[in-house]
């Protein structure tokens, strides 16, 4: 900064204007510095996200019309919500709904049960407070939703909409990336050469844009002219267009996104486990624990609340794919790929502006209720537990 | 210090997996850990060699099925280069001086509203009141409403809004006595990272649309300035929160202004954090995609707008595509290299303590 700050007597924020105090704008700076400090971020942030938050409350109860000389909103209620969750969008929100079987209603009343379990046993535990309940019913409802959601779909002649879509990659997504990525940190921590190297290698992916990404897999999963092709000949998969298939087409957009993330993960664990104390893995050594022991009993409880941590991250980055379905498949075959961060696009470019936001409000409410519930029962209670 | 115990006879497995001293590999695990690394690194890598390659061949070339050498299978070729950089080159730099300065304006201002805000709630006691938040709320909607419902110019709705928020602030909200805390606004800034931008977007253009920024520069510094700035927040929070609190009295004992201290004192302590949250928030904003589609077309155009747009009419350009995702990846890759070093230490302590 520069030179002309006077310096002033006192710099404390909450006091009164002291006598001798500097003047000029520095010395006004400095007196109401804890505004100064806060106030760009809160303003930007009030300005460009609740701003906009509120204006898009108010966008997903209309229906957006071009008029002559600009446009029209005309006031719709919940009508776009309930296109999307009972009437001719669901098929495209929700999913088709198929016939449920023995197995599914053994699912649902399985995933039920343990709920409730779950429930009753925060109840009886003695620490119940009126906040934690409700949240912990909020979380119970949309998880019990979610597994009804998911068994109708996976019925017989049932198909995933983008709601499920987005949790598919998000789950099965981001347990691959999870994995592979601790293993690979697992490695790099062992005493090894050129470490550095691998760190380096490992850690490009994140810096690829993920449109680049999908063009990449693009070429890579041509099965007739992409550089994989004697393997797929040698297998007879030469012929298999995976980009009809639905979950196969969901696989390759997975693929490519766990390429990109599982850099993230990986240098953040390597940190994690380089910065832990060998003393410790050596005097378990010493007393004869294997591998399986020392990686369970020491260094896994030192390294979960990152692991927490970092997988909250990602969980949050997660609800927001676009790039890679849009580009790799266009959301095809059919919808079978379409995430709801693209449904949302598609819905905008067919001006229907109000339908795009109320599926923003339903991406907003299961983004939040995951993300929160995950931060309040996993991260918090494996920092608790750390500190 | 032998692993197994002496009296007994090692079998094949102990041979192979028991290290014979602490701190080095037996053979049979070095054999694994190894073949797991160079696996993933030929994963890595291959994806980027093929990008390589891809951008130096001829159209046929890429049709006529897999050719992995250049000249051992195809003739390299420089066409795809020659034709994105001289003779379209105008459109390929455009673009790409678009993105360095989006990206390298928003990533600053980002960083640095960010830290300040993050420094603050670490150091400074906040106590809003409840109910002027609230009467915020009011006030915006009514801004809301006025422009959308009743027809008002945005200026003038502004200013109504502001007012109305100004009147119940200095009365009504000066009887309840409910405050928030500093962790409900560190919480509440995090938490704008859940946002989903999609959500955002169509507000966020017609607002710009409306004071005649789509397209421009500053509509998109701002935007992405924005969305990065809880991770900045998030990270460096708890980076501040690890640096003494000692020094900062100590400075403020010797006359410094908070200014000073912030900017002489702690932000070069804070290096790694910085370093490594500034390089996450420009490979976010460098790669950023969906605001880039809905607020910028021409003008302000940015690369990822570019790469996905050799698809468009003739099919898949893919060795152009090659080129210019490699004169994407290029500049990160050169950045990260050089923090290489505090990328690890910076997140660290953010994702421990966060």
């Amino acid at each position: 900064m520069s030179s002309d700050r006077v310096s002033a007597m006192d710099t404390s924020a909450t006091a009164p204007q002291a006598l001798g105090a500097g003047r000029g704008v520095s010395a006004w700076l400095d007196r109401h510095s804890s505004k100064v400090f806060i106030l760009p971020a809160v303003i930007v942030i009030l300005a460009f996200s609740i701003f906009p938050l509120i204006v898009s409350a108010y966008l997903s109860l209309t229906r957006f019309r071009l008029a002559p000389g600009g446009f029209e909103l005309r006031w719709a209620g919940f009508r776009n919500f309930d296109r999307l969750l009972f009437g001719s969008e669901q098929y495209h929100f929700l999913g088709t709904f198929g016939a449920v079987g023995w197995f599914g209603w053994i699912v649902m009343l399985g995933g039920a049960a343990l709920i409730i379990w779950w429930l009753v046993r925060y109840w009886i535990s003695g620490r119940a407070r009126v906040v934690g309940t409700i949240g912990r019913l909020i979380t119970a409802t949309v998880a019990f939703g979610i597994i009804v959601l998911a068994t109708v779909t996976l019925s017989d002649g049932g198909a995933f909409g983008s709601l499920m879509v987005t949790l598919f990659y998000i789950t099965v997504g981001c347990s691959i990336q999870f994995a592979i990525a601790l293993g690979l940190a697992l490695l790099c921590a062992k005493p090894i050469r050129g470490r550095s190297f691998f760190r380096v290698v490992f850690f490009m992916p994140l810096m690829v844009t993920p449109v680049g990404i999908a063009y990449m897999f693009r070429m890579l999963a041509d099965m007739s002219k992409g550089p994989l092709e004697p393997i797929w000949s040698l297998f007879g998969f030469a012929d298999v267009a995976w980009a009809n298939d639905a979950w196969a087409a969901r696989m390759v957009v997975v693929i490519g996104d766990s390429w990109q993330w599982i850099a993230f993960i990986f240098i953040v664990m390597l940190a994690a486990l380089e910065s832990q104390p060998r003393d410790q893995i050596e005097a378990a050594q010493l007393d004869g624990a294997g591998p399986w022991q020392v990686f369970r009993d020491v260094t896994w409880p030192t390294i979960v609340p990152v692991a927490a941590t970092v997988m909250l991250i990602r969980v949050i980055e997660a609800f927001k794919i676009i790039d890679l379905p849009n580009v790799l498949t266009n959301g095809g075959p059919g919808i079978a790929t379409e995430s709801m961060t693209l449904h949302a696009f598609f819905a905008w470019r067919t001006q229907d502006l109000g339908g795009s936001a109320a599926i923003g409000y339903m991406l907003l409410f299961v983004a939040v209720v995951i993300c929160v519930s995950f931060f309040n029962l996993v991260v918090q209670r494996q920092k608790a537990r750390f500190t | 210090m032998t692993a197994a115990a002496p009296n007994q006879p090692k079998g094949l497995y102990a041979k192979l997996f028991e290290p014979k001293r602490l701190g080095i590999m037996a053979p049979g695990t070095s054999v694994l850990v190894y073949a797991g690394l160079l696996f993933w690194t030929i994963v890595v890598l291959f994806p980027l060699y093929w990008l390589l390659v891809t951008s130096f061949k001829l159209p046929i070339d890429v049709n006529e099925g897999p050719r992995y050498l250049p000249f051992v299978d195809y003739e390299p070729s420089l066409h795809a280069w020659d034709y994105l950089l001289v003779e379209v080159g105008g459109d390929t730099f455009r673009p790409y001086v678009n993105s360095v300065i989006i990206a390298a304006i928003s990533t600053i201002l980002a960083v640095l509203a960010g830290s300040m805000a993050a420094y603050a709630l670490a150091r400074i006691t906040y106590k809003p009141r409840f109910a002027s938040i609230l009467s915020f709320v009011v006030g915006i909607i009514a801004v809301i409403v006025l422009t959308v419902v009743a027809g008002v110019p945005w200026w003038l709705s502004l200013i109504v809004g502001l007012a109305i928020f100004a009147l119940l602030a200095r009365t009504v909200a000066r009887r309840f006595r409910a405050r928030l805390g500093n962790g409900d606004i560190l919480f509440w800034m995090i938490s704008q990272r859940i946002l989903p931008p999609v959500i955002v977007a169509v507000p966020v253009y017609v607002m710009f649309q409306r004071i005649g920024l789509l397209d421009t520069h500053i509509a998109m510094i701002i935007t992405y300035a924005t969305v990065n700035l809880p991770i900045v927040v998030w990270l460096m929070h708890d980076f501040f929160l690890s640096i003494p609190r000692d020094l900062d009295e100590s400075a403020e004992m010797d006359g410094a202004t908070k200014f000073q201290i912030f900017f002489d004192i702690v932000l070069p302590l804070a290096k790694p954090g910085i370093a490594a949250t500034s390089l996450l928030v420009l490979v976010l904003a460098w790669n950023e995609y969906l605001l880039a589609l809905f607020l910028s077309s021409v003008d302000a155009q940015t690369m990822p707008l570019l790469v996905a747009a050799q698809n468009a009419t003739r099919g898949p350009q893919w060795w152009s595509m090659s080129v210019l995702i490699l004169l994407m990846i290029i500049p990160v890759v050169l950045i990260a290299l050089a923090l290489q070093r505090f990328i690890a230490k910076g997140l660290l302590v953010g994702a421990v303590k966060g």
